[in-house]
């Protein structure tokens, strides 16, 4: 394993080296780059030539420039080494406060994206596996192909003209008739029906059900108002914790009386975090990231500590469901938080809660949550665009796996001896399903990292994209090249992790 | 192809063994190696069997022709490259719509589409016009028909490179393997659209999109030849490829009429996929601003100069995304037709 990940890792330094030289004499050849300067009359000419050529070492040939380059970058690797610069950009700044102002908010678009992209991805992948030549898997087959067919930027932009401003407009003034909420209802029903499907019966029990359900909720969130000051509150954590731990409980641990324990260690699980949550509520206004990674780790703890007690003879699976149940949790908190920040973030914005430009809404100055609030609210319609092209191929993926892994003969004999369907498809053939995704995942990752130079261009996000854009514009190697020091590191790094992963994951294949 | 390949490896542990005088194994050597020269041949040999063994051509072809999500494509994508090409013209060649691009004219019903699907016509500017009073209709034909060629080109040559790089990786073995495979993993750990965006730049002083389609095509090879490569490194290892190289054929002959043929599906399937990306890779290049330059125009270009118009004039704006997506789809569904038809573990027909 150590020799694996040492000589992995020689190698990939030699890969990333010589990419780099690449990259830089790609980019130091495309263009002149004092091309601005040359047809530049006015007066300082000389003197303005003279900086840029000092600045970007123009009297040294291309391969000499690498190598100073080069020296830049070692400069930030030796330990205590000063002078971490990067390099600097033409107009003699240095590149390295420029990139780790823009790292933050890209890395935050796309590990969104993907985190997002790859739950929803998994689930519609595993229900048209389970569904294969149904309306849905069919449906869901179309949207993938049109998804892969989309330019990121066409879909950026309407989404900005359509969804942003009408989705403000609606939020501003949250009323809905009864036709909409009629067609929304009717919508939901077809929906769940589709997904679920099944014989006729079912489908219109179901149908009926969505349809009721989806309708008298919207009509209680308008009537009271819930999309101006919305809010879940103790009781809905308590609810909607006690539902999802119930659900969780039975996806991973199943209701017969074997696992019983299982289910009401959970249940117990999320009531304890609710009143962990009712406690803490003192710590919400001066929370920091500190804070809340200890309130999380808390949460998590109880429904560890709740399945250890409570389990008797499944603690193990106990436990691992009561963590679950404590993320969840988590989560809940975290969305109770939000929404209670909501009314503020909507009057600092002007009433145009869904922003078009930008990262954040600049002199907030809210606290935790209203921040935070403010960051999730403009990372919508990014993520969203991002979203639906990594989403597609997740699903294709999974969809492929899982049913590649149905058909093998091992899920066959786990049928015929008897196991129940839950245990057949969660324990034996999702789990294996996922291995091969973490190689798709892990390579996605990085192309999404350079691909999100496009989306942030037409959000007017300055990221990493803007850098590598007006670098590459003005013939500016050096924040190109810290662009791309990036992507290909964690091209790299997230390769090699792909394999550890695959062979923690398949004891077939040994690190060697 | 395994038809010709069963019946070569046949006819050589026929006639290896016997024990014959230098001269004859000459003249087998003729007729093997003329046999080998006449691949083609084989298939009409076999139509001539009464009860004839479908050749995997025309299996796979069979398949794909069934496969209507296929057909719905490659009906729509015909339409699309036949309008494209035959409204505008072809380089000097005349089409049917004689308004140019470059004229602005009168606006006309303030420059909305006269398009009308029911009954159909035209109209004077079926698409628009743009602020300047353009033709629509010509500015997305001459934009899509630069973006087609680009895609085509970009499939082709990356398919090419791929091809020749994974074939020669997985062939040969020993030092060329590394080498070629290291280059694949330099050029791989640079994401596609910022190698991409700066040999578009420097495709820019070359001129043309032909250059661009070129120079895009030298990076996008790198998927394509890991596959190969894979493909190669069991294919290599089969009793006809021994055979072939126990008579001497020389080893590009075996790699490019022994092995590659077997491996046809799998460089279809990819250089359409890559196709398809590459119509969205070069839209996006030309957004960026690294694309097709002005005066010329594609699609990704038009998208970008008239997104600034999207509240007032929409269509400017939908006409020429339409365009992407209903070609980049097209090629999808006849990529995703043309993996079912070429994989042999597919019995069933789907839809």
């Amino acid at each position: 394993m150590t020799v694996f990940v040492t000589r992995r890792l020689i190698v990939s330094f030699f890969i990333v080296l010589a990419s780099t030289a690449l990259m830089y004499v790609l980019v130091a050849v495309s263009d002149n780059p004092l091309k601005d300067l040359l047809e530049y009359n006015g007066p300082g000419r000389a003197d303005r030539i003279a900086a840029r050529t000092r600045a970007l070492h123009l009297d040294v040939p291309i391969p000499g420039r690498y190598v100073l380059w080069l020296q830049d970058v070692g400069r930030c690797v030796v330990p205590g080494g000063h002078d971490c610069t990067l390099g600097l950009d033409r107009s003699s700044r240095p590149v390295l406060p420029q990139l780790q102002t823009a790292i933050g908010s890209t890395l935050r678009l796309v590990v969104a994206a993907t985190v997002l992209a790859l739950l929803i991805g998994i689930v519609t992948g595993i229900v048209t596996a389970l569904r294969q030549y149904s309306t849905f898997d069919y449906g869901i087959t179309f949207v993938a192909f049109l998804c892969f067919s989309l330019p990121v930027f066409w879909v950026s932009t309407l989404l900005k003209q359509y969804i942003a401003i009408d989705l403000n407009n609606w939020l501003a003034n949250p009323t809905m008739s009864y036709a909409a909420l009629f067609a929304i209802a009717l919508i939901a029903g077809v929906l769940w029906a589709v997904v679920i499907g099944g014989q006729w019966r079912t489908r219109w029990i179901v149908f009926g059900v969505a349809a009721l359900a989806t309708f008298t909720t919207l009509f209680v969130l308008l009537t009271t108002d819930w999309f101006t000051s919305p809010s879940i509150g103790v009781v809905g954590i308590l609810v909607i914790g006690v539902v999802m731990a119930f659900l969780w409980a039975a996806l991973f641990a199943g209701l017969r009386p074997r696992t019983r324990r299982v289910l009401w260690t959970s249940i117990a699980a999320a009531v304890l975090g609710t009143i962990a949550i009712v406690l803490a509520q003192p710590l919400m206004d001066g929370m920091n990231w500190l804070t809340f990674f200890l309130v999380a780790l808390v949460l998590i703890g109880i429904g560890v500590a709740t399945g250890l007690v409570g389990g008797g003879y499944v603690k193990r699976l106990a436990a691992q469901v009561g963590a679950v149940t404590g993320v969840t949790m988590t989560v809940l908190m975290a969305i109770d938080q939000m929404l209670a920040a909501y009314p503020f973030v909507y009057q600092q914005t002007g009433g145009r809660p869904i922003p078009t430009t930008g990262a954040s809404t600049p002199n907030l100055d809210g606290n935790f949550w209203q921040t935070n609030t403010d960051v999730a609210l403009h990372l919508v319609l990014p993520t969203l665009a991002i979203m639906l092209i990594s989403f597609a191929s997740y699903t294709r993926y999974t969809r492929a796996s899982m049913l590649d892994v149905l058909n093998q003969d091992y899920v066959r004999t786990a049928r015929a001896k008897g196991l129940n369907e839950r245990t057949v498809l969660v324990r034996h053939s999702f789990r294996n399903a996922l291995i091969p995704l973490a190689t798709l995942v892990a390579f996605d990752f990085a192309g999404v990292l350079g691909g999100a130079v496009v989306t942030e261009t037409v959000f007017g996000w300055s990221g990493m994209g803007l850098l590598f854009q007006t670098g590459l514009k003005n013939v500016d190697p050096n924040p190109v090249m810290a662009f791309f020091l990036v992507t290909a590191i964690a091209t790299v790094v997230f390769n090699l992790l792909a394999d550890i992963a695959y062979a923690y994951l398949d004891p077939r294949i040994r690190l060697s | 192809m395994s038809t010709d390949d069963g019946l070569r490896s046949e006819s050589v542990s026929e006639e290896t063994p016997l024990p014959v005088e230098s001269e004859r194994i000459e003249a087998q050597m003729h007729r093997l190696i003329s046999a080998d020269t006449d691949v083609l041949g084989v298939e009409t040999a076999s139509a001539d069997i009464p009860v004839a063994a479908r050749s995997s051509a025309r299996t796979v072809m069979m398949r794909f022709f069934r496969h209507k999500a296929a057909m719905g494509g490659l009906i729509v994508l015909a339409f699309i490259v036949i309008l494209v090409f035959s409204s505008v013209g072809i380089g000097p060649i005349p089409g049917w719509w004689h308004q140019d691009y470059r004229v602005p004219q009168p606006l006309y019903n303030g420059g909305h589409p006269t398009l009308q699907l029911w009954p159909f016509s035209l109209g004077k500017h079926p698409f628009g016009q743009d602020d300047i009073g353009r033709d629509y209709f010509a500015l997305v034909m001459t934009g899509a028909q630069q973006s087609i060629i680009i895609a085509f080109l970009v499939g082709f040559v990356g398919s090419a490179i791929g091809t020749i790089i994974g074939a020669v990786a997985g062939y040969f073995r020993g030092w060329t393997e590394s080498v070629l495979m290291r280059l694949t993993d330099v050029v791989i750990t640079i994401p596609l659209v910022a190698i991409a965006a700066v040999v578009a730049k420097i495709a820019q002083d070359w001129g043309g999109v032909w250059a661009l389609g070129l120079f895009i095509g030298l990076v996008t090879w790198t998927g394509l030849a890991r596959i190969v490569r894979g493909e190669f490194l069991s294919l290599r290892e089969k009793e006809f490829v021994d055979a072939a190289r126990s008579i001497g054929v020389p080893s590009g002959r075996i790699i490019f009429r022994h092995i590659l043929p077997n491996t046809v599906g799998v460089i279809i399937v990819s250089a359409t996929l890559a196709m398809s990306a590459a119509i969205l890779l070069e839209s996006a290049l030309s957004f960026l601003g690294f694309g097709v330059q002005p005066p010329n125009t594609s699609l990704g270009q038009l998208i970008e100069s008239y997104r600034a118009a999207m509240g007032p004039r929409p269509w400017l704006f939908w006409w020429p995304g339409l365009f992407i997506v209903a070609i980049a789809l097209a090629i999808n569904f006849i990529g995703d037709g043309l993996r079912d038809a070429f994989d042999p573990r597919q019995n069933r027909q789907k839809a």
